[in-house]
Order: C-alpha cells, then structure tokens, then sequence
C-alpha cells in the first residue's frame, strides 16, 4: 500500500449530496496507521532512562480513620527512593474554582488523590512508593504500615439520607433546603426544577403512572488503564506525559495539587485508549510529580484493573421515583421526577443534569424535577457521557412506555405527540432553539426494524434521550507549509477521530485535498489553552476554532495573491483551493500551494490562529429501538437487534459518527443488562476485574444500525452538533423495555441480570 | 425587563424561595450584581458552579452576555460531559 | 536472584532476552524488548489487548511468563504488516473506522488473523465468538466485525 492510498481515500465526488467538497466524506483518520500497526504510544508506553516505578497504597476499609502511616520500613528497602503521602500535598481551601469543564472543589480533589485523615472508599490512596523496579515497589508498598480506625460506612443513597447513616464528612450542610440545616449530614445539595403548577397537572390528567426504578453504580470501562510518566527538576519544572481527556486539564489540575506555578508544568499528551468521562480528572499525575520531586528520578505509575475500578470514574448508581400524567389522548400535562443519586465520597453527583434531562425530550406544561446529591463510601463519581441523563431516562421512559401500554397507543406515536420541538420550554426552563427530535421519531417509525415480526419470547423497547452538548475555551492554529501541506494544531486528545474531523474542515474552509492537511495534537507547551475533549465538544468546538484559524489564512493567502499581480485584496476571491483575480476577469489563479512558494518574498509565514470561548452547542435528540429474546429457564437477555438514530447536525466524518452511536449503545446495553459495582458487608469491591465486572463482548451483541438524522445547528459553520454524549442516554430504557415487553413484567431495576429477570418472571 | 429565574435551590438559599425576578440590565454582569443588591451573597454562589441561558442558548461563563429588554434568563447549574 | 535468558523468535526474527521469573510474556516484550505494540488492559487475561501468537497459537500475554516463550516463535502486531504493506485486516479496520480510542486494535488484529489462518470464511457468529475474549469499549464491535469481514473477503480473493 502506497503512502497516498495509505493516507487518505481518493475515491470521492468532488461535491457530494450534501452540498460539500470533504464535509460528510470517510477518509481514513490521519492517526490510523500509527493505531493499527501498534506504534501509536499511549499512556503507559512512555519510558525514560532512569524511570522508577511507583505504587499506590490503597485503603482495605470502605470507611476508616487514618491513625498513623509509618513508611519507615519500606523507606530502609533496598531500591527505593521515595515515600510520599499526604502530608507532603498543600493543604487547599474548600472553595470551588473553575477548570476544566465544570468548576471543582480542589480540596476534595485532593482528598481524593491521596486520603487525607479519613479513607472514604475501599481502594482510596493512602501513600505511594517509588522503587528501581516494579516489583520492588510492590514489595515496599505493602511494607507501608498504616493504622486504620474502621468506621461504619455505607454504599446506597438512600441508607446513606436516613438520620443514624454513618456520617462521611462533618462539613457538609445540605444546600438548597429551608430552613438550613444545622447538622452536617450526607446529602450535599437539593436540587429542584419546576415548570407550571404539577398539582393543577395532575389533577387534570385522566391517566397517571407511577413508578420506583434503581440503577448501579457503574464504570466508564475504558480499555486503558490510567498511566503517567512525570519527571521534575531540580529548579522546580515538571514534565508530564499522561493518557488523559485533556493535557491542560492534567496541568492545571497538577499545578493546584502540587501547589506549583501553571507554568513550571509541561505536559505532553500520550495517545488516549479510552475515557467517556472518566479521565476527565487526575489521579495519579501529581503523586507522580511530587514522588520525582523527593527521588529527582523520573517516575511512572500504572494503574492495574482492580485499582481502576475500586478508585477511579465510575457514575452514580441510584434511585428514581417518577410520576406522569396524561390526558385520554396521549397529551402528558405533568411529570415529576425525585432522584437520589450517588455521588461517590466526595460532593458532585451528576443529579442536577438527571433533573435537567430527565423530561427535556417533551412538551409538559408541569413538572417537577427533585434530586438529591448523596456522599457514600465509594469512589468520587466522574463524568460518563451523558453524566446524570441515562438514569433519568431510564426512569421517564420507563414510565412512558407504561403510559403507552396503558392508554393502548404505540410508544413511539406517544413521544411524537409531545416531543419537544423548537420554542418548546424545556423542563429546566428555557426554549429550545432549532432541534431534531421529532425528525428521530419519524425515522425510528419508518425503520424497518420498527416492524419486523416478533417471536416468540421477544420483545421490542423503545427509548428517546437528550443531552445539552457544550463548546468552550478552545484553540487552533493553522500553519501553511512551503510546499502548500498545512499543518493543523490543536490541544486535545484525539479521543475517537477528532483528529479526522478537523482534517476534513480544515480541508473544506480551504479548499484543499484533505491529504494536504496534517492534523497535530500539541503539547501544552505548543498551543494556546483549550479545554478538555470532553462533552462532545471537541468537534465542534474546536472545530469551529479551527474554521476561524482557516479564514485567518486564506484571508492572508488573498492578500498575498494581491501583491503577486499588484491589485487590490478586495478583488481577490478564494475559490476552491485558489486565488481567483476578480479584477482581470480571466480565469487567472493562484493555487494555495503556489503562493506558499513564495511567502518568503510576500511577507512571510503564513498562519492563522484562532482562540475563544466557543459557545452555540446545539442540543442533541436520539432515539433508540431495541429487540430481546429472554430465555425462560435461565433468565438471560439476548439482544437480538438493536437501531440507533440521533439528530447529529452534520456528520463531518460519518463513520466515526455512527461509532459515537454504536458505542454509546453497547455501553448503554451493558448498563441495563451486565454492568454493577458488587460490594460485600464490609464495603469492599468484589468484582474489580473484567471477568466479574461483565462489559458486552462481541458475542453478546447483534449489528448496531444508525441512522444519521442530520438538522443542522445555526451556531456552527457546519452544522456541526456534539454525537458523542446522547447514544448513551437512551439504551437503559430501550433495553428494559424490551425485556419487559418479552418477560411480562416491569423490570425496574438495573442491570437486568439473569438471576434477577428469572426471579421477576417466576413471580409473575 | 429581563425575566431572570434562578433554580429553586439558589432561590432558596438567598431569595426566600422566589425564583421569577424582572430586572433591567444590558448584560448578565449587571444581571448578577443587581441581584446581589436585593440578595447579598448570591453572586458568589451564581460565580461558582453557574451557567446561564438567554433566550434559550446556553453560556458556561456567564459574565457579559448581552441580555435583550424581554430577554428570558435562566441561571442553571453548569453542564460537563463525558 | 539471576534472570533467566530466554532465546525466542520474533516476528521471524531471532530474539534474545533476560528476564526475571514472574515477568509475563507482556512485560518482556514491552519494557525488555520494546514492543509497546501490545497492550495492558486488565493482566488477568479479560480483555484481549495483549494478544499475540505463540507457535501459531492465540494467547493473552499477560498470562504466559516471560520464561516459557524459550525456544517459541512468538507473533505480535508488530509483525503484521509485511514492511510497508499493511495487512488486509489493518487496512480494512482503517477503511471500516473499526477503531475509535485504538487501544484494542493491536489485539484485535492479532486475533482475527489467527482466527482467519484457522477459519478463512467465518460467519458472523463464528467472528463474534472467536474475538469474544478481545474487549472493544468504543464501537460497540459493529465496525469491527464489518472490517473483518471485508479482510476475510480479500484474503480468500473476492
């Protein structure tokens, strides 16, 4: 195979159907070759002369008091270098601060890298160790010799809420309730979003549903372990290198930790080998900083799988009582949603979002979204696509498809009769500009799959889900190389093709063979900031940075043209790839690459650079139909077909699109039927491997179809809207729907488990 | 009149409950500091963990937004992802 | 205590290392030899990344020492592709966008390979089963099983 073919498919129209040169193509993704030849280097593929490897020592106990830590042992251990624990970390204030996505409390996030005072969850960091070689380091870790006071502890939302649950934090006041409560419990906030009057709703509905539905806690799954290499010098620089959601986000994140100036960090992205959320946080990067701080080694750590389930992600599992009523017709005129979820050791649940999202899809006159963020002796929560919606969902359109079943009308015409549209209050309050919702019911109705005969022991589930989508601070700079390739540099980790999408409107706004672009993830050293990839934002945001980078540079390869035939700039057109002279009137041109050959004598390099608070997200709509077969004698869900449609604005590569669906169904497929964190009396992870912890295998699933329903957003030059966050909304529902369908019976409680659905069907 | 909302668990920590507020200003800046006069302490916590939307688009960094007279304002809490 | 030398092959290549007892295959090719080509995702033989051949035969690296590939030809992604000339499954987990983060990939292509050396035409269930021990968390397999598949097509000829 050729370095031409390799690189980029040539095989396409020059215009296609949706009105673009390169926009909606399938090139291959620039990073491909690097991927599938195993070259790629990912997080824990870095090594430098000298590294030490360093260990974590993690808490046995789900809730204890942290009498003493004597290292002196593993310190007198032949080969080791260094011992740090938490009295070498500043100590923060608790006051939020902005970073990231969304701000955070630096304290806890402290806490939470390594246990100060209190172990709050099996598995929490208590000391680290750096030795000459792995198995050292593991030898002096359990050399470590730390003296526990265990405290009763508790894993559930609601045991955690009751007036005797042991108490994680003495700090914690419940926001958001009247009057303030004087004694420090486990409820961190309530939270509450009301639209209308639903007691006037309710009394007005012919029909009224209610139902109790429960979730586990699950994790993000991602197939990396985290890793990080961090090396420091003696006058107080740092280098990092770390698989992550975002480089500067590790640096930040690091510099507050650490206590040490932003820019005494550097921190060089490795490729990404999964995160949907999940590494959106540090973990381990600044033990690694400060364990090279006392040994001057370099040091790596690597997580193995046990430690990634017991102490990093995972989201919230909890508890979702919802209530809707309807008129004889189908017309929904109240919903209330009370949510509990958990939120891990320390504040910040996604429950707020749940509250939002939960009846976002449709048109109710009144509503009432109550939720509660509850601390529990478990791993902080981090972000999981969609963090906060797929539970809700499961909760509202669970209930819907019971409204259906009980009004007799077919689900997805139900949801077609209150879908949001535009001008539509959300339930969390403001209008929705141009959505797709609707059009996702209509191509959901007009599937084939929609009517396939059903056999026996079958059942068919259908779900809808929204998500906001974000933008954010993003940058990008564009560079016009000698011979006309360009190189286009961004800041975030290419988590899934990101580096294709910006490839390919890089190429558009240019004008230029998609081959000539060079997509470039830079080190924090090498780009202006840009938030993390995360949110779905990357393609949009960053990609509208990048657009606005393009429009710098064929604004300065205009002028250009200019002075190489002497006419003003105004009669300069860029057409396709070309200088055009409007003035002479001839079909005069200047190809891109041809004024790249003299910048040098018309003023230089040229480049553009773009940096902004990227905002205008549309919002995104899916929904989901989904097919089971459940076995009678063991209880064992099969699913058997399986479609996903979303309104994705504008596909920019539709493949890698269409994966954002199928994956975000596989995941949401392994929710509903596999996935839980299972916890013995004591509170210790019992399940922290793959082999327990079951995520779907390719045996498990069927083909995934997708339909790309594209309602482009106005806030983008695309249309771009974010794909990656909503697939994983829906499934839960859809899932569990189906299996309700083919079982008989309701199943409201996740994951779906064999032995759980035999117990349901034989009760019935 | 800007009509500006507050979640309810904002309201109720410093607006004895009241989430609909009508308020003149040009720009989410002076929504927030003409809503610390009435409720002191509240732009602190709008400055946290806010985000905001004006007549239905979503701002993470709410600060000059402009904001229109029959602009509808809603302050919610700030959306991440995964 | 004394490392043990171990004289293997390679991607046909002859290889020789010292390693320590309770190193895995995995550790060796990766920290001793420099194959980071093949991945950790679990060290317990779950997730698949780490596949490579040994004599022919599929394996979990993680799970064979370090020791007993003395005197076994050992196949990893590495090997794969023939100089420049990408293998059919690379190109078409490429064409297909079979991989999204590409943390899986390795082992994902080491597997179908040796699945498509024992069974040159499977059916899709056949597929699903055989790289059932390789974890996929990004693409829900569909993509993957389309790109080997259209691998499977090329390498009979069609």
């Amino acid at each position: 195979m050729g370095k031409e073919e390799t690189q980029f498919d040539k095989t396409k129209p020059s215009v296609n159907s949706n009105g673009y040169r390169v926009v909606g193509t399938r090139p291959i993704r620039p990073d491909g070759i690097e991927k599938v030849t195993g070259r790629a280097n990912f997080g824990a593929d870095c090594n430098l002369p000298g590294m030490l490897t360093g260990c974590i020592v993690r808490s046995p106990h789900a809730h204890a008091k942290i009498l003493s830590i004597d290292t002196s042992k593993a310190m007198k251990l032949a080969g080791v270098k260094a011992v740090v624990t938490a009295a070498d970390f500043p100590e923060l204030s608790p006051k939020h601060r902005g970073a990231g996505e969304s701000p955070v409390s630096f304290r806890d996030m402290s806490r939470n890298i390594m246990a100060r005072d209190k172990a709050l969850y099996d598995g929490h960091a208590v000391a680290a160790v750096a030795a000459t070689t792995p198995a050292i380091a593991q030898a002096a870790a359990a050399l470590i010799e730390v003296k526990y006071k265990v405290l009763p502890h508790v894993l559930d939302a609601r045991e955690a809420m009751k007036p005797k649950a042991p108490v994680l934090h003495d700090d914690i006041f419940t926001k958001g309730v009247d009057p303030k409560p004087s004694k420090a419990s486990n409820v961190a906030q309530r939270y509450e979003f009301s639209l209308g009057d639903i007691d006037a709703g309710f009394a007005s509905a012919d029909v009224t549903v209610e139902h109790d539905f429960t979730s586990q806690c699950v994790h993000q799954g991602y197939i990396e372990p985290h890793a990080c290499v961090a090396s420091t010098t003696e006058d107080g620089m740092a280098t990092v290198w770390a698989s992550s959601q975002g480089q500067f986000m590790v640096r930040n994140y690091c510099a507050t930790v650490c206590g040490m100036d932003i820019s005494k960090i550097r921190v060089l992205p490795a490729e990404i080998g999964g995160g949907f959320g999940g590494k959106t946080v540090v973990y381990l990067e600044p033990i690694a900083i400060l364990l090279s701080k006392k040994s001057g080694k370099p040091i790596k750590i690597v997580m193995n799988r046990e430690d990634v389930f017991r102490a990093t992600g995972p989201t919230s599992g909890g508890h979702a009582w919802v209530r809707i009523g309807a008129k004889k017709d189908g017309t929904m005129v109240a919903g209330e949603l009370v949510m509990e979820y958990e939120a891990g050791a320390f504040p910040g649940s996604p429950v707020h979002l749940g509250c939002m999202t939960g009846f976002a899809p449709y048109t109710i006159a009144n509503s009432k979204s109550v939720g509660f963020d509850v601390v529990v002796n478990r791993p902080k929560a981090a972000a999981y696509r969609a963090p906060g919606a797929p539970i809700a969902a499961f909760a509202v359109e669970s209930a819907i498809d019971i409204l259906a079943k009980k009004l007799e009308m077919d689900p997805i015409a139900l949801r077609e009769k209150n879908a949001a549209r535009e001008g539509t209050q959300a339930a969390y309050g403001p209008k929705f500009q141009k959505i797709g919702f609707i059009e996702t019911l209509e191509a959901a109705k007009n599937h084939p799959h929609y009517s396939i005969p059903l056999g026996p022991n079958q059942g068919r589930g259908v779900a809808s889900g929204f998500w906001f989508n974000i933008g954010g601070e993003s940058s990008a700079a564009v560079h016009v190389n000698e011979d006309g390739t360009v190189d286009v540099v961004t800041a975030n980790p290419d988590i899934g093709g990101s580096r294709a999408s910006m490839g390919i409107m890089a190429a558009e706004v240019l004008g230029i063979d998609v081959s000539r672009v060079k997509p470039i993830v830079a080190d924090t050293a090498s780009s202006a900031y840009s938030m993390l990839t995360g949110g779905s934002r990357v393609t949009f945001a960053v990609g509208q940075a990048v657009c606005l980078a393009c429009d710098q540079v064929v604004a300065q390869l205009c002028e250009r043209a200019a002075k190489i035939w002497d006419i003003e700039v105004s009669d300069v057109e860029w057409l396709a790839g070309s200088a055009v002279n409007r003035k002479s009137g001839k079909a005069g041109s200047l190809s891109l690459a041809e004024i790249a050959n003299v910048a040098g004598k018309t003023g230089g390099p040229i480049s553009g650079q773009s940096s902004s608070d990227v905002q205008g997200a549309g919002p995104g709509f899916g929904t989901h139909i989904c097919d089971v077969e459940v076995d009678p004698e063991t209880g064992r869900t099969t699913v058997i077909r399986y479609t996903a449609i979303q309104d994705v604005g504008t596909a920019i590569h539709p493949s890698y699109v269409e994966g954002q669906l199928q994956g975000g169904a596989a995941q949401g497929v392994g929710w509903a039927l596999n996935e839980e964190y299972i916890y013995d009396d004591l509170g210790r992870l019992q399940n922290g491997g793959f082999l327990d912890y079951r995520v779907p295998v390719a045996s498990d699933l069927p083909m995934i179809d997708t339909v790309l329903v594209e309602v482009p957003n106005p806030n983008h030059r695309f249309g771009v809207r974010g794909v990656g966050e909503v697939p994983i909304v829906p499934p839960l529902a859809a899932v569990a729907n189906a299996v309700s369908a083919a079982a008989g019976t309701r199943m409201a409680d996740l994951p779906i488990s064999p032995p759980k659905l035999l117990a349901a069907m034989d009760a019935k | 009149m800007a009509k500006v909302v507050l979640q309810a668990d904002v309201a109720r920590d410093f607006a004895g409950g009241q989430t609909e507020h009508e308020i003149l200003a040009d720009n989410i800046r002076q929504v927030i500091k003409q809503l610390e006069v009435a409720f002191p302490g509240i732009a602190q916590r709008l400055s946290e963990r806010t985000a905001v939307a004006v007549d239905g688009e979503i701002f993470q960094d709410p600060f000059l937004q402009s904001v229109q007279p029959h602009s509808e304002v809603y302050f919610l809490p700030m959306i991440d992802g995964g | 205590m004394a490392k043990h030398h171990v004289n293997t092959t390679i991607n046909g290549d002859p290889v020789e290392f010292l390693c320590d007892t309770e190193q895995t295959l995995l550790d060796c090719l990766r920290d001793e030899l420099g194959l980071t080509g093949s991945k950790e995702g679990c060290s317990s033989g779950d997730c698949g990344a780490c596949s490579v051949t040994v004599d022919g035969r599929l394996v979990c690296s993680c799970l064979v020492l370090g020791i007993e590939a003395d005197g076994c030809e050992i196949g990893t992604i590495e090997g794969v592709a023939n100089g420049d000339e990408l293998h059919p499954l690379q190109k078409h987990f490429l064409k297909e966008a079979a991989l999204q983060c590409g943390i899986c990939t390795p082992g994902f292509i080491v597997a179908a390979k040796s699945m498509l050396a024992l069974n040159p035409d499977p059916s899709e269930s056949e597929m699903r089963y055989w790289l059932a021990g390789n974890l996929c968390r990004c693409t829900g397999y569909d993509k993957i099983i389309k790109a080997v598949t259209n691998a499977a097509a090329e390498m009979r000829g069609e």
